[in-house]
């Protein structure tokens, strides 16, 4: 056993969290005005947190993915709606296309993925396929040489400043989700249409829209993997996107610690400091190891992932933990900071809002218990 | 031409100071180091001047004297784009020794400009940046603010009270910077990072020289007194505290 992270590691988490540290200053605003946060984004790639885990070859920082976590948990400790444009854009985005895509795929995408140019989105749910994923009613008819697609995508992060999107579409429904097929739609693709801005609860400053395509034509060499394989690419896309997402819960429930922790020495009531009292005090004590739980789970799955051993498990356990953790430690952040937790100034009840969402996307925390019992059950 | 960056392992600006129990030293186990915060906008205005030359300036390097504990500080200057480092294989005892050490080190390899932070954030001794001019046989200018170049003369600004001055100094020479000498230090990219294992670290044993100066005993500030709240309504207690007790009025 080793729990020492490498000198690169370190370098990585410091550098996420120095660019954190700027996100601090209208994270607040832009969460309020729905404002996607374009110049950070640009920054972000600048530094090369885009393409981090993309082979060099394709221009990528050829990073492992404990790396990509420690980077994400220091975002999401600020602003998890930059941490999850940066996540969908790695472990879905670039991820699935490096993955599953042909030489001339990869070569096509990833080096404008890496560099920002083009940012990656995701098209799994749908109006009536959310956590039920096989039902999928987006066909993609096989034409001879191209596959025309039609249906509606829902909640899709990155979808207006996205431009390659992933899309999850039905070939052939008699064979329900063994029909599956995976596309590289370009968003610029006749019959691709956006639709209006999601006015969500949290991660406000991330874009989340619908988007519906009508008769889009998109040629057979924008297949992703063998035909019928879109589950399975989405599936095991997920399955590593959970680890970020999990990472993301961490990193809020991190950020809204150690805003409870400054505010419970400095703030006093009944004549001595709120972390005086012993009901504060083990609050805190409560979130510390519940963190530091979630954040081995997460270690210990990215690890798994880097050394090339199943993690389906692990990144179950570590998404369903890490968020439900975030909801619990989040809350009780807000109510150490007592009324002044409830308004906008002191953020955890933003960190509180973008809690709730870990617990939803990227598979629900029940979801994450069918697999985790679903594994346990076969053993 | 070539910039050399004299850069400083230091604790993290952020650290909580402890001494060791004789108090003639801070306790250093589980301290954060970093790149002493002037060395680092000095190295960031160094390659912000490369980016800009056209070619001109054709290499940045950073030296450091330290044990190998200080080589991800290092690491660091690389991975934000220093070319190239030295290491001088020794704890710089004081200002004296590592000015003596880094002259010794780099007097053969004619660095057009030598760039060094005004203090370090751990003993703020401020002496560093003119010994080494002296060693190195180098004009100096101290509290720099800016500087460019100009045509073939390099323009630097030092600050003074109420303002600054501009001044040309002869090539080469050591400029010892103020904060304002870039806007913020650079965050290291992915790429940086990666990069920075592959750059050149020279490590050099150190010269024979002795300290001129040693630490005798550290005192650590007075603790804040606590703080006595008086009722808004009560002034004449307050006038009472502060005459009495404050005794400032």
């Amino acid at each position: 056993m080793n729990f020492d992270f490498t000198e690169e590691q370190i370098m990585i988490k410091q550098a996420a969290r120095d660019f954190a540290k700027k996100l601090e200053a209208d994270v607040i605003e832009r969460d309020y005005k729905a404002e996607y946060p374009t110049q950070h984004i640009k920054e972000l790639s600048n530094l090369g947190f885009l393409g981090m885990l993309v082979n060099p070859k394709y221009g990528g920082g050829g990073m492992d993915t404990i790396s990509y976590i420690l980077a994400v948990e220091e975002i999401a400790k600020i602003d998890a709606s930059v941490a999850v444009i940066m996540s969908v854009h790695n472990s879905l985005g670039c991820w699935g296309i490096e993955a599953y895509g042909t030489e001339a795929q990869k070569e096509k995408y990833l080096p404008q993925m890496v560099t920002g140019e083009k940012i990656g989105a995701f098209l799994l749910s749908e109006p009536e396929a959310g956590s039920d994923a096989t039902s999928q009613k987006t066909l993609a008819e096989d034409k001879g040489d191209y596959y025309l697609v039609n249906g509606t995508k829902n909640w899709i992060t990155n979808a207006s400043s996205g431009s390659v999107f992933l899309v999850i579409a039905q070939t052939y429904p008699e064979l329900q989700h063994h029909g599956i097929n995976a596309l590289i739609v370009d968003k610029d693709m006749p019959g691709v249409t956006i639709g209006p801005h999601e006015d969500k609860m949290g991660m406000r400053s991330s874009d989340t829209h619908s988007v519906m395509f009508n008769d889009v034509i998109v040629p057979k060499e924008n297949r992703l993997g063998g035909d019928g394989f879109g589950f399975k690419i989405a599936m095991k896309g997920l399955e590593g996107g959970r680890i970020s997402i999990a990472s993301q819960a961490v990193g809020i429930a991190q950020g809204a610690y150690e805003r409870a922790l400054q505010y419970s020495k400095e703030r006093k009531a009944f004549g001595k400091l709120l972390a005086e009292h012993q009901s504060v005090a083990f609050k805190l004590a409560e979130m510390y190891v519940k963190i530091e739980n979630a954040r081995n789970l997460v270690l210990k799955a990215a690890w798994l992932k880097d050394n090339h051993k199943p993690y389906g498990l692990a990144g179950a356990m570590a998404k369903q933990y890490a968020a439900d953790s975030a909801m619990e430690i989040t809350t009780e952040a807000v109510q150490i900071h007592g009324g002044y937790g409830y308004v906008k100034e002191y953020h955890v009840e933003r960190l509180m809002r973008e809690a709730k969402l870990t617990q939803i996307y990227e598979g629900t925390s029940e979801i994450q218990k069918i697999v985790i019992s679903r594994q346990i059950l076969r053993a | 031409m070539k910039i050399l960056v004299c850069i400083s392992n230091v604790p993290d600006t952020t650290t909580k100071i402890k001494l060791t129990a004789d108090k003639t030293a801070i306790d250093l186990a589980n301290v954060q180091w970093i790149i002493n915060p002037w060395d680092e906008l000095a190295l960031t205005r160094a390659l912000e001047l490369k980016e800009a030359s056209a070619g001109k300036i054709t290499k940045v390097s950073v030296i450091s004297v330290g044990n190998q504990s200080a080589e991800p500080t290092i690491r660091k200057a690389l991975a934000i784009g220093a070319d190239d480092a030295f290491r001088v294989n020794a704890e710089a005892k004081d200002a004296y020794f590592a000015a003596f050490q880094i002259a010794e080190a780099v007097k053969t390899e004619a660095y057009d400009i030598i760039l060094c932070g005004i203090e370090s954030s751990d003993y703020n001794g401020s002496a560093f940046g003119g010994m080494l001019a002296e060693f190195m046989d180098h004009p100096s200018v101290s509290s720099v603010s800016n500087f460019e170049f100009a045509g073939e003369v390099v323009k630097v600004n030092r600050e003074i009270p109420g303002g600054y001055e501009v001044v040309e100094p002869a090539l080469p020479f050591v400029a010892i910077v103020q904060k304002g000498i870039a806007k913020e230090p650079r965050i290291p990219s992915m790429r940086g990072i990666m990069m920075a294992r592959q750059k050149p670290l020279k490590v050099v044993e150190a010269a024979p020289a002795e300290a001129m100066t040693e630490f005798v005993a550290f005192e650590p500030p007075q603790p804040k007194a606590a703080c006595k709240m008086v009722d808004p309504a009560n002034v004449a207690e307050l006038v009472e505290l502060l005459h009495k007790e404050a005794k400032i009025i």
